[in-house]
């Protein structure tokens, strides 16, 4: 380790660094094959530095800083980075292929995914609430470029709204965010200080908590709108579905989670200060809501991507309700979620992805019966949408069942809603499920034609939708002392 | 030069001369004067930095008052009335909500920003519990102005003005560091937005208050 850092300037610089020197090359770089594999190379590097820094995490500084929370976090976004990257590099080449996307749209595609992912990371690393907006924001213009790829009337009109939407929400945010600096300020004096969160949460007792209570509503609009929390939800389903697929699982996969993460982020803040309200129950209310809002949707959808949007909706959904309620197991239980959630839902990203692409249609009626047209995808999909439904003994039953476990202690009432619309959405998703699985299969007529794929891309194809549910079935049956330990500690700090 | 009242009063004339243009965005029923009041409103936004840059004797804000006045003031207008006059867009304001109404929710949430924000116990040295109120009613009436107008055009016109609510709130921050990071970080996204309108065509606004919107989701009929 002491050879590698004379080398290199330590994981934390490296880890943002490297995504954004990708962009930069693969933005110049003319050749979309090499760009597909070089977005492998800068992903799988950045996963290792993301590696490198949860296993030795650096001093906070004043305007980044690591902890726990952060650490999981980026180690997530590493590794959901690098495989979304894998699978994009199959999944795209054929849009390349077929003339489906120009040469330069590609090119655009493989910078704005780095420039994507260096968005993220720097969300999750950043200590000044001023550079937290601005990675938030960044990431925001970034998914819009790659939401509005095909160019096509559904692809822009998605696109747009999701980029009105969301830069009000940030807009609004913003403001929350200058209003903190105010409650800061009048307390810390001027300057940086009074912006890093790892210096504000010592003296945010003093702070005026009036002041913190507006800036927290204005957060909560502006960030929860980034988060998809209903009645501000209006954007993800379109932006999910009409952008390619390798974006809906990183959509769904990390940037829900990191609009999630930047909320705690607030609460704590809140926390530390006697005098405010609660942000808990208005986090709970939210919930409840997204959870009743998609659950109740799930049932009318007729896309297949649009359906699993609306599931990322629920999800979202029960992790308000999850950090709402707080307390270490219902933290717990969210943190665990929010792993579960990104991997199996990514996962099911792709395996929508690739049917998609074979079957031509983004329809559910016209993908039927993929357990004998494509035994391998049809299957994965059954694994991925019971996992994600719930069903035990996969990841996402253990942390439903800690959450519903925590609220029947405390808020009986809450758990029992909950309960009976986590069987209404596990209906909804079942009932699609066995059209789309089994029955008589619907013709593939994106794989007629053309010669199928070499081996190695089909591999390159499936192999993340293994990784994410081989770790999530891992993590349902045996979750390792070291990693439970670990999210407890982290549940603990989060109050 | 120091805190005096008549530096504090000075600044509150300006920032509610910004909260009057906010008001005249939501009163004009033609494009080009939708724009052009724009236009005011970011001039009055580009001296009320000026001044703050003066009695907080902070020279970047300086930078972030000549980036106001060039880019929001003078680009950004020019761009928007070649954009209306390129793409054909209707010359009358549509709205979903008559001018009239529209001016009381206005006062409605001007009266909310004052209600919510005066009673506070906010630090002399910091930015006044007035300036908080006039930029939090700047920022409402710009979100007023996105709901309730009907093309994309006026919409981004909207969103602008509530940014300017934004940077008012930013500049009167006392010392706060970023100023001008988040001032260029908001023109890239307005930038993005002018771009869109432009190579998209965008001309009808996108509902997202309306739930009649929901059913009708695009390629979701089963």
């Amino acid at each position: 380790m002491t050879a590698l850092s004379a080398i290199l300037p330590g994981p934390l610089p490296l880890l943002l660094a490297l995504p954004l020197l990708g962009a930069a090359l693969l933005a110049v770089l003319p050749g979309w094959r090499l760009a597909a594999w070089l977005n492998v190379g800068f992903s799988a590097a950045t996963f290792a530095a993301a590696l490198w820094l949860a296993l030795a995490p650096p001093p906070p500084g004043l305007f980044l800083f690591i902890d726990d929370f952060s650490a999981a976090l980026i180690l997530l976004t590493g590794l959901v980075g690098f495989s979304t990257a894998l699978f994009s590099a199959a999944y795209i080449n054929r849009d390349g292929k077929n003339h489906r996307l120009a040469p330069r749209h590609l090119r655009l595609y493989h910078a704005m995914y780095q420039a994507f992912m260096f968005t993220l990371l720097l969300a999750l690393s950043a200590n000044n609430i001023g550079i937290l907006w601005v990675a938030v924001e960044g990431a925001t213009l970034t998914t819009v470029l790659m939401v509005s790829l095909y160019r096509t009337k559904p692809a822009i009109e998605a696109a747009w709204k999701y980029f009105i939407l969301c830069s009000v929400g940030i807009g609004l945010a913003l403001f929350g965010t200058i209003l903190v600096y105010l409650a800061a300020q009048t307390v810390m004096g001027d300057g940086s200080p009074a912006m890093a969160f790892s210096l504000m949460t010592p003296h945010a007792a003093a702070f005026q908590p009036e002041l913190l209570n507006l800036a927290f509503v204005f957060l909560l609009v502006g960030y929860g709108t980034k988060a998809g929390l209903v009645p501000l939800h209006a954007w993800l389903p379109d932006a999910h579905a009409e952008g390619p697929t390798p974006i809906s699982a990183v959509l769904s996969g990390l940037l829900l989670n990191v609009a999630f993460y930047v909320l705690l982020r607030y609460k704590r803040l809140l926390a530390g200060n006697p005098h405010t309200l609660e942000p808990g129950p208005l986090l709970v209310g939210l919930g409840v809501l997204s959870v009743l809002v998609a659950a109740f949707m799930l049932y009318r959808r007729g896309d297949i991507k649009r359906l699993f949007a609306y599931s990322s909706i629920e999800h979202m959904g029960l992790l308000a309700v999850a950090f709402g309620t707080g307390g270490a197991l219902a933290n717990f239980a969210g943190l665990l979620h929010m792993l579960m959630h990104s991997l199996v839902k990514s996962a099911i990203f792709f395996v929508v992805g690739l049917a998609s692409q074979a079957a031509g249609s983004q329809r559910i009626a016209d993908i039927r019966g993929l357990t004998t047209s494509a035994p391998l995808l049809g299957w994965s999909l059954v694994v991925g949408v019971l996992s994600i439904a719930g069903l035990p003994p996969l990841g996402v039953f253990t942390s439903e069942f800690l959450l519903l476990n925590a609220l029947m202690h405390r808020t009986p009432w809450l758990g029992l809603t909950l309960l009976t619309l986590l069987l209404l959405a596990f209906a909804a998703l079942v009932l699609r499920l066995q059209g789309l699985a089994f029955g008589p299969p619907s013709p593939l007529p994106g794989r007629d034609g053309t010669k199928p794929p070499r081996l190695f891309t089909r591999v390159i194809g499936i192999s993340p939708i293994f990784l994410h549910m081989a770790l999530a079935v891992a993590a349902g049956i045996i979750l390792p002392a070291a990693t439970a330990s670990w999210l407890w500690a982290i549940a603990k700090q989060l109050g | 030069m120091a805190h005096t009242p008549f530096a504090y009063n000075l600044a509150h004339l300006i920032g509610a001369t910004v909260l009057m243009m906010g008001f005249g965005l939501l009163y004009q029923r033609r494009m080009t004067a939708v724009i052009r009041t724009y236009a005011l409103q970011a001039m009055a936004l580009a001296l009320a930095a000026a001044w703050q840059a003066a009695i907080q004797d902070a020279p970047h804000l300086y930078a972030t008052a000549l980036i106001i006045l060039l880019f929001k003031g003078m680009a950004v207008p020019a761009a928007l009335q070649w954009l209306v006059r390129r793409l054909g867009i209707h010359r009358t304001v549509e709205t979903a909500l008559g001018i009239g109404p529209t001016l009381m929710a206005g006062v409605g949430l001007v009266a909310l920003s004052i209600v919510l924000v005066m009673p506070m116990d906010i630090a002399a040295t910091a930015i006044t519990r007035e300036s908080v109120a006039l930029a939090m009613s700047v920022v409402l009436l710009g979100l007023l102005m996105m709901i309730t107008r009907r093309n994309a055009v006026t919409q981004v016109v909207g969103f602008m003005s509530l940014e300017n609510g934004l940077l008012l709130a930013a500049v009167g921050a006392h010392g706060m560091p970023l100023v001008v990071e988040l001032s260029i970080a908001f023109s890239v996204l307005v930038a993005m937005a002018l771009f869109g309108i432009f190579f998209f065509r965008i001309r009808e606004r996108f509902d997202s208050l309306e739930l009649s919107y929901l059913e009708t989701s695009r390629g979701d009929s089963q």
